[in-house]
């Protein structure tokens, strides 16, 4: 299979279900987690996992490899997802999905829940989140499964 | 034995100081297969030669009231006529009073010396010409002028190149040269070097300029991509230049 120079990048550009719908739900950040779900409920680990290995929902892949034999050509330029939930709590993914520059200024980790201090959003994204409160929780609870 | 002692320390010591001036920059060639390679290297395999071929009709035919060919002033007409020129894009224009790219600069004789109308932009006998002239610098080294007027237009490009931007709110800087060499999904990132440009893109199938690849990557992030006349584009074409000043001109390149 001839390997798309720009397939990654296209697949970036894939329309996703529209989050704009929902108001953004507000969070409370302690230290460097953010304790409550934001939904109030726990989220679906294997909803989670279909978000992570889809590309054009969770776009994970083009940056992390993680425990999905069945998808090929996962990225290297962030760490792999395996023993995620080793090494974070829950608490702690969350922030990191929802804004991981609050961490580290310099992270090429994209907001997945964030809106406001983004520049030249396209206009078909702009005022929308990357992922939904209930597919970030749904995110959270599958990795905090993948302990080693 | 001193002897030999002295000749083995100047070799290491040779051998460092060559490693720590060894030169880390890298077209996308390098890390194309072997067969898209072939592909750029071979003129008659090369799809862009096509467009260069077009160029070429084009750069001898008469346009615009003037009733002028652009090979009516630009002698010898020949291919080979505009070498180097390519290289230096993009420079001041002193009748914009701004920095222009080789494509401004084919607008601006047409539209100043021929007196026709501006080629649309991205267009096909735009990407021609072009071509055309590009394919004259093959070879040579990136050569952006040393031009004070340049400055600001610089300075703005680096900003912007170092700008996040988007919805994934990345710049190209985070990829490009943080991250250049390492694996997106299935890509090697490259060091983003314009060096081959206009190329012909097995994907597009079809050529290509560098404004539309970084409109491309500015997509990718889900930025909205600036509109092709914006001079931001001039400005990133022109920072680019200076980061590959002297690395080889491969246009028209061929990439997957």
């Amino acid at each position: 299979m001839r390997a798309w120079p720009l397939l990654a990048v296209a697949l970036l550009a894939c329309p996703v279900p529209s989050h704009a719908d929902e108001e953004l739900r507000s969070f409370l950040i302690v230290g460097d987690a953010i304790p409550d779900t934001l939904t109030g409920k726990p989220g679906d680990a294997a909803r989670g996992r279909t978000v992570v290995a889809t590309r054009q929902q969770g776009l994970c892949l083009l940056c992390h490899s993680g425990p999905f034999p069945e998808e090929r050509f996962q990225g290297n330029l962030a760490p792999s997802l395996a023993g995620a939930g080793g090494r974070w709590s829950e608490a702690q993914l969350r922030l990191r999905l929802v804004d991981a520059q609050r961490l580290n200024p310099d992270t090429i980790m994209p907001p997945y829940y964030k809106v406001s201090g983004l520049q030249r959003v396209a206009p078909a994204f702009a005022g929308k989140t990357l992922l939904s409160a209930e597919q970030i929780e749904d995110v959270v609870a599958y990795l905090a499964t993948l302990k080693d | 034995m001193r002897r030999l002692a002295l000749v083995v320390l100047a070799v290491f010591a040779a051998t460092y100081a060559f490693a720590q001036t060894a030169d880390k920059r890298r077209s996308g060639y390098a890390d194309m297969d072997a067969s898209v390679q072939k592909m750029q290297d071979d003129d008659t395999a090369n799809p862009a030669m096509l467009w260069v071929q077009e160029g070429e009709a084009l750069w001898g035919k008469p346009v615009g009231s003037a009733n002028l060919a652009c090979a009516d002033c630009h002698t010898p007409a020949r291919l080979g006529g505009m070498a180097g020129v390519a290289a230096r894009y993009p420079a001041w224009s002193p009748a914009l009073g701004r920095a222009i790219d080789l494509e401004g600069r084919l607008q601006l004789c047409r539209t100043l010396h021929q007196k026709g109308p501006a080629l649309a932009d991205e267009s096909r006998e735009l990407l021609a010409l072009t071509a055309f002239v590009a394919r004259q610098s093959r070879g040579q080294p990136v050569a952006s002028p040393d031009d004070r007027r340049l400055d600001a237009t610089l300075r703005s490009g680096e900003t912007l190149y170092k700008r996040r931007q988007g919805q994934l709110n990345l710049s190209c800087a985070q990829c490009h040269d943080d991250n250049a060499g390492q694996k997106l999904a299935a890509v090697t990132i490259p060091q983003a070097h314009p060096t081959a440009y206009p190329l012909y893109r097995l994907e597009w199938q079809a050529l290509g300029s560098l404004k539309r690849r970084l409109r491309n990557c500015l997509i990718g992030v889900r930025a909205e991509p600036y509109p092709y006349s914006a001079p931001e584009y001039v400005a990133l074409e022109l920072y680019l230049a200076k980061r590959a000043q002297g690395m080889k001109v491969e246009a028209p390149g061929v990439r997957p």
